[in-house]
């Protein structure tokens, strides 16, 4: 197996190559307003590091949200772009299941809540419990209106020290750790998410009030 | 013939997703998936359901512009994209899925200007542009006069509206009537049973001493409004045609005469006409008949190509590649306030200096 994956949901601009046993090679950079420039030359920048032709590639992993809209539809137009022009599946995996499985890794354990910054003083959110399977969300809510859980990761928790004390880093999602937990869940036979986005919000669309006088009343 | 660039355009700038592929200046695909229905009930385009609604059409509109071409993607010469003026986000699923392309399958990425587009279009239907060529361009987001001696290089701004875009005049006007969204074609139909003299309407920016070249339609816009509210306020029934029809005049006429002006003025005897508001049929007919008097040239391609289309893109690209002009870099951003003078977004050193220095 050969993946390439990419994240767009956080401010992180992410890819890695995956071999299906280890990472090969992994770009991170934090530049939350630069996704669509960043993004085409960072997968074209691990690929060479990983020393791995884009022909060779077998499948495409892509984290598909929560997160603002604007940076997350370039990953995902991307995967869909690259999958079609390249003749691959590209299989979605939630952002925050993508950080939950790079902090276990990185020893944490215990039930835990994983929350990135949704803004608008909201956060997007998911629970986990001791094995690392999700149990509650995604979801998005003012940090205000959630339990506060005992352990939480990520940049909306961080935020938010009321409402997620003692909470740690992964800040953001990393491609190397997207990739490995896409690798392991293929492995294992389940099956990943489509390439479509998690939204949780309607867009934001007013309706015009009506139309306006313009003779004085 | 044989030579001619096979080229990929891809349009995201406002609600349409358009995937065009051309041949040189033959069309071979124009797949368009719009949103339009999707913002009527909300009297405009509202940004994030279109950039939604991209992200949604876009795999499937290349392939159906492949297969109507009759294509392998593999096939082209170039992938070009709307790198702007337009709504940002929806802006940036079309760069992005343009890249993409261009990277997976090694072609040279073009991102071009939407205006220069608009007018490069009617090389698909009436042959290459001559050189210079007066452009009217008008549609819900722009009113402007350009002029341009090569299309993937020189495009000059002479004039442009102050306030309100043409085809944001028509919607607004639209609405005060109870007509549709979006306000062009309503009104233009409506029109047909009216008289366009019933009613003066103001001429914006019509007096000696205004800018020759600009437009201004809000104060027209408000004048229809005025006249409309008096009429209901003394209870008199609204003649909603010759309204419609003395609105679409008081237009066409200030866009017409200063269109022919402006080819006059600059020694110029071929004027283009470009986007939505060009399927107008009074502003096609107009033109036709000033143009004749003038001795002008009038080229307006048909209505499916005036609208924001994938065609127009690939038109331009085709054109690009043609002349042997600079790629972009995959770093091409989305840039929703693209002045139209920069036709295209090549890949310099300066640029790559500049953004070396930005890490
Ligand atoms: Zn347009």
């Amino acid at each position: 197996m050969l993946l390439l994956a990419f994240d767009t949901a956080t401010p992180a601009v992410t890819a890695a190559v995956h071999d299906g046993t280890a990472v090969l090679a992994e770009s991170y950079e934090v530049d939350a307003r630069r996704h669509g420039e960043l993004l085409l030359p960072t997968i074209g920048d691990v690929l060479r590091a990983a020393g791995v032709d884009k022909r060779e590639l077998t499948a495409i992993a892509v984290g598909v949200g929560p997160g603002p809209y604007t940076g997350l539809r370039v990953g995902l137009v991307t995967a869909a772009a690259l999958g079609h022009a390249l003749g691959l599946p590209v299989h979605g995996v939630c952002t925050l299941d993508a950080i939950a499985h790079q902090a276990r890794r990185e020893g944490l354990t215990g039930p835990f809540t994983a929350a990135t910054d949704a803004r608008r003083k909201e956060v997007y959110w998911a629970s986990y419990d001791e094995d690392g399977t999700r149990t509650d969300g995604p979801g998005v809510d003012r940090p205000g209106d959630l339990t506060p859980p005992q352990r939480s990761v990520g940049a909306g928790a961080l935020l938010y020290p009321e409402t997620f004390p003692g909470a740690t880093g992964p800040e953001h999602v990393s491609a190397g750790a997207l990739a490995d937990y896409a690798a392991t869940e293929l492995a294992a036979g389940r099956e990943l998410l489509p390439n479509a986005p998690l939204y949780l919000r309607r867009p934001d669309a007013q309706v015009p009030a009506g139309y306006k006088a313009v003779l004085p009343a | 013939m044989a030579d001619e660039p096979l080229v990929l355009g891809i349009e995201t700038s406002c609600d349409e997703t358009g995937v065009g592929i051309v041949h040189g200046t033959t069309l071979l695909a124009d797949a368009v998936a719009s949103s339009v229905n999707d913002h009527a009930r909300y009297g405009g385009v509202v940004p994030e359901i279109a950039s939604r609604a991209h992200l949604e059409a876009m795999v499937p509109t290349i392939q159906r512009a492949l297969d109507t071409a009759g294509i392998k993607a593999t096939d082209l010469d170039g992938i070009a994209v709307t790198a702007g003026p337009g709504l940002a986000g929806a802006l940036l699923v079309g760069v992005s899925a343009a890249k993409a392309y261009a990277w997976a399958l090694d072609k040279p990425l073009y991102g071009v200007n939407h205006l220069a587009s608009h007018i490069c279009v009617d090389q698909l239907e009436h042959g290459r542009l001559p050189e210079p060529t007066m452009a009217l361009l008008v549609s819900g987001g722009h009113s402007s006069l350009l002029l341009s001696s090569d299309i993937t290089s020189d495009v000059r701004p002479l004039g442009a509206t102050i306030d309100d875009a043409a085809g944001e005049a028509f919607d607004k006007v639209a609405r005060v009537l109870g007509l549709g969204f979006p306000g062009g074609p309503h009104v233009d139909r409506t029109a047909r049973d009216g008289d366009g003299k019933a009613i003066a309407f103001p001429r914006g920016l019509s007096a000696s001493n205004d800018p020759a070249y600009d437009f201004s339609f809000s104060g027209l816009k408000t004048a229809v409004a005025r006249w409309v509210e008096a009429r209901r306020r003394a209870g008199e029934e609204v003649p909603i045609a010759d309204v419609a029809a003395s609105f679409q005049e008081a237009v066409t006429d200030v866009l017409t005469r200063k269109a022919v002006r402006a080819c006059k003025d600059n020694g110029v005897d071929h004027l283009m006409i470009g986007g939505g508001v060009a399927a107008n049929s009074r502003l096609r007919e107009m033109a036709q008949q000033r143009c004749d008097r003038a001795g002008i040239v009038l080229r307006v391609p048909r209505p499916g190509l005036c609208t924001d289309n994938g065609a127009m893109v690939a038109a331009l690209g085709s054109e690009m590649v043609r002349r042997g002009r600079t790629p972009s870099a995959f770093d091409l951003s989305a840039d929703s306030s693209l002045p139209v003078t920069e036709v295209h977004v090549p890949h310099t050193e300066f640029h790559a200096h500049a953004h070396e220095s930005l890490r």
